[in-house]
């Protein structure tokens, strides 16, 4: 008896203490009054990746640190920002890996040129086959 | 005949070579850091208040005046930050100034954790929704930064400092100087 409530007791969850104990920021679940400014940040929050949990967007996310980029994303645009003024912001401090809206660069062209010279290709060679069948 | 042969093993050595390609990323580990593309870059302006009352708050004007520093990024409710808090201390011991800032904390538990683990840092600001953390592109806590006597950041540590890290950082603050 005593050891089976050893093994209850065992099983039960322990309260990690690696969560802070401070409320979100004021922004971070806040809609912003102006809808159309607000629909603007979520557009925007959908396409920035959390930190912290690297395969969700900022809006998708309840880690903390999201929550304060949502924070971040709000208050700038209510200030005036645009919306690619932020990304870009975001950017310069934490790279293309920020973002998940895909950019045209020196490292990412051949992802665009690829599919493009394939589809080329096969129209040739489809041409050619249908020449050559016609003869 | 013999051309259209060799034609054929083309797409057997396409599939080679992209398991290949798959097999050397496989076997190499996931690095997972986000690092700060402000490497090389000034301070961004900030002024926060104190992280504990009375203490000395933080801004970037108390950079740049010709000595280099450590920025300490850091939390009372991260548990490597207090596995860190020797090396911190090590650090300090060795000639390195170390300015902090503390992450969605509150005064009583950024005391309660200084009087834990002991404090080595001359000033700590407050930044109770990471504004800071996120304009210096910094992802996670602890994290610390070497900042130069021109308040320019030269090098991000990412992670909890070990003790093998502490004579790096301590080159690494000598350069900056």
């Amino acid at each position: 008896m005593r050891l089976l409530l050893a093994l209850l007791l065992a099983m039960l969850p322990i309260a990690a203490p690696a969560q802070d104990s401070l409320p979100p920021a004021p922004y971070a679940y806040r809609q912003l009054d102006d809808p159309a400014l607000e629909r603007e940040a979520r557009d925007l929050m959908e396409t920035l990746r959390c930190l912290t949990c690297q395969s969700q967007s900022i809006a998708d996310s309840d880690a903390p640190m999201a929550g304060d980029m949502r924070h971040q994303v709000r208050t700038r645009l209510a200030g005036g920002e645009s919306p690619e003024q932020v990304r870009g912001w975001l950017i310069a401090r934490y790279g293309d890996y920020i973002s998940y809206r895909p950019a045209v660069s020196a490292a990412t062209w051949p992802l665009f040129a690829v599919p493009v010279l394939l589809l080329l290709v096969a129209v040739v060679v489809v041409a050619r086959r249908l020449g050559r069948g016609a003869r | 005949m013999i051309r259209r042969r060799l034609w054929l093993w083309l797409p057997l050595l396409a599939i080679a070579l992209l398991c290949g390609l798959f097999a050397l990323q496989l076997s190499r580990p996931k690095d997972e850091f986000v690092r700060s593309a402000l490497i090389g870059q000034p301070l961004p302006a900030f002024s926060l208040k104190p992280a504990v009352p009375g203490g000395p708050g933080l801004a970037s004007s108390d950079f740049a005046d010709g000595k280099p520093r450590l920025l300490n990024v850091f939390a009372s409710w991260c548990v490597p930050c207090a596995a860190e808090a020797p090396q911190l201390t090590a650090l300090k011991a060795g000639g390195a100034e170390i300015m902090a800032v503390a992450i969605r904390d509150t005064p009583g538990d950024v005391a309660s954790f200084l009087d834990a683990y002991g404090n080595p840092f001359s000033a700590i600001g407050a930044d109770p929704y990471s504004q800071l953390q996120i304009a210096l592109g910094s992802s996670g806590v602890p994290e610390t930064f070497v900042i130069d006597g021109r308040g320019v950041i030269r090098h991000q540590h990412i992670g909890d400092i070990r003790a093998s890290d502490v004579p790096r950082l301590l080159e690494e603050l000598q350069d900056a100087g």
